[in-house]
């Protein structure tokens, strides 16, 4: 049985009315509602955080000082476990650290560097995106933030970060003061009264200190690195070009790690 | 109805069983705990807001602290007479009321209410 002209020239009208409710209206309609989701904030409001870490005067030193000036502000455990480690900021050599780079023939000082990784504060944060609680946003100056107050601990960041910059806390960090075998790591946990803990099943990173730069004050793990080693570690604005982290950038030749990801990583190692 | 009269015995003694804890309990309404101040929040006379609008509310001020400390990096509160305070349940709040488990604790535990505020934020050590 067929249908006769009349009754296909309907439905086919009727079908096309109906199509119009698709993405094609809502771009009409409510312009850019879809993807509102998929677009990163901009910097905006005239600030862009950015640390730029000389990689010729990192040293053991500076990397013990600058981690536990940062790890014992943010009362951040050691729990002793590659899977449960919990890290703000960290050493990695250079092939690790920057594995588009690497090849056979790179020099020695580099080949042998450590480096210290933190939270890139991405411009075009991927794990932003995949937040479905907006728990980790980017802050109008650029600083990528966490809220442990709306984590749910889904771990959507930790996959979308191509850093490794997010922990998971799997268990309660302050279990350290009473597991037998931690508890000598972490004499004195928490160490910082007056900054808390995290709880079990929230997600943690490097804030670049924002506590401390809205009270006027500098990162925590640049003023550790600046007493061992001045001018390891510089800290600024880079929208400003008068910024001396700007004008060391124009000095000095620098790499960012896995920038060809595209996510824009505002943490730059000088070469 | 067949079995009238053990039905409406077995029904009369349900009910009396449920509803014996309201029976044994009757006339003796918990005594809602006393708010403890210590020294310095004796000394301090002022809190964030008026006391009636403290102990009524003081959860909606704590969750609007947070909100715009986190999220909008809005970090001092101007008091009502000019003082200027850091919005901060561990440093500022707890500096005055140190003692939690009297200040806190007994009040929430009256109303059956668990915040999660310390599971993450350190309550100040208290002298058993």
């Amino acid at each position: 049985m067929g249908i006769d002209r009349r009754a296909f020239l309907k439905i086919a009208g009727l079908s096309t009315i109906l199509g119009l409710g698709g993405k094609a209206a809502f771009d009409i309609l409510a312009p850019g509602e879809l993807e509102a989701s998929t677009n990163a904030a901009s910097p905006g409001a005239g600030k862009r955080w950015a640390m730029a870490i000389d990689a010729r005067l990192v040293d053991d030193k500076v990397i013990s000082e600058a981690t536990s000036a940062c790890h014992r502000h943010h009362n951040v455990p050691d729990l002793d476990s590659a899977k449960e480690e919990i890290k703000w900021i960290w050493e990695e050599d250079y092939e690790h650290s920057f594995p588009g780079h690497q090849h056979e023939f790179v020099s020695d000082d580099i080949k042998h560097a450590k480096f210290l990784l933190l939270c890139n504060h991405c411009s075009n944060p991927p794990c932003c995106r995949v937040c479905p609680t907006k728990a980790t946003w980017q802050r109008a100056d650029g600083i990528v933030m966490m809220d442990p107050h709306r984590c749910i601990g889904c771990r959507f960041c930790m996959a979308a970060c191509p850093f490794g910059a997010r922990s998971f806390n799997w268990g309660d960090p302050r279990r350290v003061t009473r597991v037998p075998e931690l508890v000598a790591k972490n004499q004195g946990f928490p160490y910082n009264k007056d900054y808390p803990t995290r709880a079990k099943g929230v997600v943690e990173k490097c804030t670049f200190c924002v506590d401390l730069l809205e009270k006027g004050e500098q990162p925590l793990c640049m003023t550790a690195a600046n007493k061992v080693k001045k001018g390891s570690f510089t800290f600024g604005d880079l929208s400003d070009p008068e910024s001396p982290i700007r004008s060391l950038l124009r000095k000095r030749y620098s790499l960012r790690r896995k920038f060809e990801l595209g996510t824009n990583p505002n943490v730059f190692y000088l070469i | 109805m067949y079995d009238g009269g053990k039905i409406i015995a077995g029904l009369i003694i349900g009910i009396g069983l449920l509803m014996s804890p309201f029976f044994y309990n009757a006339g003796k309404a918990a005594k809602a705990p006393e708010r403890v101040l210590t020294e310095k929040a004796k000394q301090a006379k002022e809190c964030i807001l008026d006391k009636a609008q403290m102990t009524a509310s003081h959860f909606k001020l704590l969750d609007e602290w947070r909100h715009t400390v986190v999220r909008d990096g809005q970090r001092y509160y101007k008091r009502a007479d000019g003082k200027v305070l850091y919005k901060s349940l561990q440093v500022t709040c707890m500096d005055c009321h140190s003692n939690k488990a009297n200040f806190c604790d007994q009040c929430h535990n009256y109303m059956a209410v668990t915040p999660y505020c310390w599971d993450c934020h350190i309550a100040p050590e208290e002298k058993k």
